[in-house]
């Protein structure tokens, strides 16, 4: 449903700016290369998304989900309380934590998404799957390196100096995301 | 050498083995079994890339984007957060490739050392593709009603940006 809305809405204004543009717009290409270059993303993840899920299998194997698991459990076990029953939720879940802290997105993806294919039930998102793609969507990690080569690449000495900032603008948004959630999982039930 | 961080990923790669080998579990044959589950998440998770990056392509190229981040500016510099960040805080929920050329430019232009410069380089930092990751979890887990997750995870986005501003204020 909400992707729809986005969907007409996105379109919608794209119609209506460019019938004002300045520059002449080709909508129509513009949609052809969108659709051909979500293809051309899917391909360009594929690589990355099969090793990650192999790796988290031999993690799972190895014990490290586990030892993970319990490393993580007083934090995450407040915000996902399936964790106790689940152990195989539980190892997704701590292992996608712990990639998102270390930057390592394309960890991240994989492991984030058999968490939530393990939280979901029905058609309808719960609570903890709500939580967990606030929790996704705001970023946490500790070490962003994209941005730091993007820095050390335009000739910055110190690409690292963010890191203090960037650590507390990380933390109150996950901090707001997880409070907004809480607030409006109130006022909007299942 | 490269830098430490370059490390990390086949250090995981090589503790992840190590670790499954002393177990005596068959690490090559879990590496290859995972990597077929991937391709099929993979298969799942294309339909939502390829209808998500038409709306957002189209968006972009009918020129919104900017209007937007025009009609936005007085606002930002009301905020205290710097009007020529409008155009990333626009387009970083919606596209993180587009998110990481528009704020490459911007530090490029004003300097990875001033103001405008780091207050894009945290608030790449500190925020994520929003719309993206909602697709491709709820795509995933074959969620259609996904509640409050929108505004939850928009809030998330608008915290990050205006603490980004703030923190920069504050740290230098």
């Amino acid at each position: 449903m909400l992707l729809g809305w986005i969907w007409t809405v996105f379109l919608l204004l794209s119609l209506v700016f460019s019938f004002f543009s300045k520059e002449p717009v080709s909508l129509s290409s513009a949609i052809a290369q969108g659709a051909q270059s979500g293809i051309t993303l899917g391909i360009s993840l594929a690589g990355s998304v099969c090793l990650w899920c192999g790796v988290g299998r031999v993690l799972e194997r190895a014990g490290i989900s586990d030892a993970l698991a319990r490393l993580f459990r007083p934090v995450l076990g407040r915000l996902f309380p399936d964790m106790d029953t689940d152990p195989a939720l539980a190892g997704h879940l701590s292992g996608n934590f712990c990639a998102n802290l270390l930057g390592l997105g394309n960890a991240a993806t994989p492991m984030g998404i058999r968490a939530a294919q393990a939280l979901a039930r029905g058609d309808t998102a719960t609570d903890q799957l709500c939580r967990l793609v606030v929790l996704n969507t705001a970023s946490i990690q500790l070490i962003p390196t994209t941005v730091a080569a993007v820095r050390a690449a335009q000739g910055c000495a110190t690409p690292f100096d963010i890191l203090p900032a960037v650590w507390t603008a990380s933390f109150c948004s996950a901090g707001a995301g997880l409070a907004a959630a809480w607030i409006l999982g109130k006022l909007w039930p299942r | 050498m490269a830098p430490l961080t370059d490390y990390l990923v086949p250090l995981v790669l090589l503790c992840g083995s190590v670790l499954a080998l002393r177990r005596k579990e068959d690490a090559y044959g879990l590496l290859t079994q995972g990597a077929a589950e991937g391709l099929k998440l993979i298969g799942q998770i294309i339909p939502t890339l390829v209808v998500l990056m038409t709306a957002i392509s189209a968006l972009r190229a009918s020129g919104a984007v900017d209007a937007l981040s025009r009609a936005c500016a007085p606002v930002f510099r009301w905020l205290g957060v710097p009007p020529e960040t409008a155009m990333l805080v626009l387009i970083r929920p919606i596209s993180g490739s587009a998110a990481l050329a528009v704020g490459a430019e911007l530090i490029g232009q004003y300097g990875p050392d001033s103001l405008i410069g780091r207050t894009v380089a945290v608030m790449l930092g500190s925020t994520e593709t929003t719309f993206y990751t909602i697709g491709v979890y709820f795509g995933a887990a074959g969620i259609h009603k996904t509640r409050y997750t929108l505004p939850a995870a928009l809030i998330a986005d608008m915290t990050g940006f205006l603490m980004a501003a703030w923190a920069v204020h504050w740290f230098f």
